[in-house]
């Protein structure tokens, strides 16, 4: 569905340009959900914004592949957007825009791409709704946001997603803002939808519980690199690259009770920098001198992972 | 819904302003050293004659008594006479309001269609030679004198180029030879009653320059305001994800983001109708426009209270009644308002 092989951007600023995304190596077969995994700055949004062809102004793309669904589409991304590939935003609240009515914010994204009489239009709109699992979607119409529940407006901005039409939809966090037994509701939801609709879903999150319950597979970012992907129970199981390690290691669940939390050691290198050999290498337990050097691509039970290391 | 309830309540907020502008209209009359009835009286009046006056004037009856027939008077229309002309004062204000108001009107909704829409696509595209250019254009609406513009857009519209009128509020033709019947006092609106298109065409052609000679101001302020908010409003995350999911650049502007950032706008816009309806004595005299600030102007100057007084009660009542619109329309723009 998605193949996308050394993406790269880069922004302009005064400080010189800034290497966002450093390689991304990203591939999705159709009806996945695949996880995309990593700390806050490594890439993960910009990603998101890269598949949505909403880079800020000034960004330079370059990519080795950027296929979806077989065609090359490199440069033109911005014609699937909202036709093949829509977000459903993090932060449900503030995602809904608080001056209109769910029924005009559901019109507004029905009417942008099918050419259809305002009551065809209603009814698609309350049918997407109660798909979601929105009681009374009719009345719901009529509503403000700041009248829903954060798990409703949840559902909205999915159904919003849904309204496009796309079948490629990005979940930018999409349980964040919510209680944990809310977010759970919607990831049971986003799973149905991907069965019983054939969607494909690109997960984005921080959350191992969230990779772990809804994704088949997930890639590993860090500093703008794609370090390792593979299925999800291998990936959790037996993480092979050391920052995944390391990020596994640092999750609350895995230190004994009353111990001190692990911690990754020094920081994520500035996107100002320019990274020739391994990214991970500073802040890496194992790192020897070879780590200056591009690491080399490692294959092995369904996982793949840059890194000088020979297996354990 | 809150919407009833939250209009109920502004309703009876401003039934409270009217009553209170009442009260210091009527202790400002007995404050200020002139004695109304030594002008009521006429020049030169001997001391017998003003007495005769004062008693005419009920001014010796106590405050309170005299507080409650001039609020009943006030609030029956009933404004009493010019100390100067001895007019009905009712009978000028229905002659003056009605200009006022139509030119008023027509300026804020020119200010309205230019400052708003403009400043919204100064916001979309920053730094563009469409917003450089329109933040020129702000600045100088906005610093430049009325008179200066009001004698500039004379001199290139109505001198050079002879496509409008240089001033008054309807052609000496139609005023002397063919005269509109008045019914509601707006030239605009009479002209439709009576069919007369032709009328309707040339005090259109009247209104034009005072019109945009009154707009500049607030047209300016309100494309600023409206500027700033809508550049705060676009980076919103609402904003991003519309455009996420594939929404026209034009519908997110002025669909999504514009009903956000036009408030604070609209507020200023309100002000500066309620601030022409007195304020633009300047223009009225350029443009030899019949208005409510040449005679307010006028009567100050010979303190002729009566006269200040009922045009203070009537533009408040103005002022009051446009603050509930613009209460209205901001609850209808944004829910979220009427249940503050």
């Amino acid at each position: 569905m998605l193949e996308i092989a050394n993406l790269s951007v880069t922004l302009p600023s005064r400080r010189g340009p800034l290497h966002v995304l450093r390689r991304i190596d990203l591939s999705m077969a159709k009806g996945q959900i695949h996880g995309l995994i990593g700390e806050s700055g490594c890439g993960k949004t910009m990603t998101a914004m890269a598949l949505l062809g909403l880079l800020p102004e000034g960004a330079v793309v370059a990519a080795d592949r950027f296929r979806f669904d077989g065609d090359e589409v490199a440069g033109r991304v911005k014609t699937l957007r909202g036709r093949r590939i829509a977000l459903i935003s993090q932060d449900p609240a503030a995602a809904l825009n608080p001056v209109l009515t769910i029924g005009r914010q559901m019109d507004d994204v029905i009417r942008s791409h099918h050419a259809l009489p305002r009551p065809e239009r209603q009814a698609k709109a309350v049918d997407i709704l109660a798909a979601t699992g929105l009681p009374d979607p009719q009345n719901l119409l009529r509503r403000y946001p700041h009248q829903l529940s954060g798990g409703m407006q949840q559902r909205v901005v999915i159904a919003q997603a849904l309204a496009t039409g796309a079948d490629f939809l990005i979940a930018d966090e999409p349980t964040t803002a919510l209680d944990v037994t809310v977010g759970a509701q919607v990831l049971r939801l986003l799973r149905d939808l991907v069965a019983s609709r054939g969607l494909t879903v690109l997960m984005i999150t921080h959350d191992m519980d969230v990779v772990a319950e809804t994704c088949d597979r997930a890639t590993v970012l860090y500093a703008g690199i794609s370090v390792e992907e593979g299925p999800v129970g291998a990936l959790l199981d037996h993480p092979r690259h050391p920052y995944t390690q390391a990020l596994l290691a640092a999750l609350p669940d895995a230190a004994p009770h009353g111990a001190r939390l692990a911690a990754v050691e020094g920081s994520i290198p500035p996107p100002t920098e320019t990274l020739p050999g391994c990214a991970f290498a500073a802040r890496c337990p194992h790192a020897t001198a070879a780590c200056a050097a591009p690491p080399p691509l490692r294959n092995a039970g369904g996982q793949s992972w840059s890194c000088h290391l020979e297996l354990p | 819904m809150g919407l009833g309830r939250y209009l109920l309540r502004r309703l009876a907020l401003s039934a409270l302003v009217v009553l209170g502008v009442t009260f210091l209209v009527f202790v400002a009359a007995q404050v200020v050293p002139s004695d109304p009835a030594a002008l009521y009286a006429g020049p030169r009046p001997t001391a017998a004659q003003i007495e005769k006056a004062r008693a005419e004037l009920h001014l010796d009856a106590p405050l309170p008594e005299r507080f409650a027939s001039f609020a009943v008077a006030m609030a029956s229309g009933d404004f009493g006479v010019s100390y100067k002309s001895r007019r009905p004062i009712a009978q000028d204000l229905r002659a003056y309001l009605p200009a006022t108001l139509e030119l008023a009107a027509v300026s804020t909704l020119l200010a309205l269609i230019i400052g708003i829409p403009a400043g919204a696509m100064s916001a979309a595209r920053r730094g563009s030679w469409f917003d450089r250019a329109g933040g020129f254009g702000a600045i100088a609406a906005v610093a430049m004198p009325t008179f200066f513009l009001a004698m500039l857009l004379q001199a290139i519209f109505a001198q050079s180029l002879g496509l409008l009128p240089l001033s008054g509020r309807l052609s000496r033709e139609i005023a002397i030879s063919a005269p509109l019947e008045t019914v509601t006092g707006f030239t605009l609106i009479d002209a439709v009653l009576a069919g007369r298109f032709d009328v309707l065409r040339d005090a259109a052609a009247h209104l034009i320059l005072p019109a945009l000679t009154l707009a500049a101001y607030p047209a300016g302020i309100a494309m600023r305001l409206t500027r700033s908010a809508m550049i705060e409003i676009l980076g919103r995350r609402h904003i991003l994800a519309v455009r996420a999911l594939g929404l026209s650049p034009a519908r997110i502007l002025f669909g999504h983001a514009l009903p956000n950032a036009i408030c604070p706008a609209l507020t200023i816009l309100g002000l500066s109708f309620a601030y022409a309806l007195t304020g633009a004595v300047l223009v009225e005299i350029i443009f030899a426009w019949p208005g409510l600030g040449r005679y307010v102007s006028e009567a100050v100057l010979s303190k002729d209270f009566p006269v200040i007084a009922a045009a203070t009660f009537v533009v408040t009542l103005c002022y009051v009644a446009m603050n509930l619109v613009l209460d209205l329309v901001q609850a209808l723009l944004d829910p979220r308002v009427a249940l503050q």
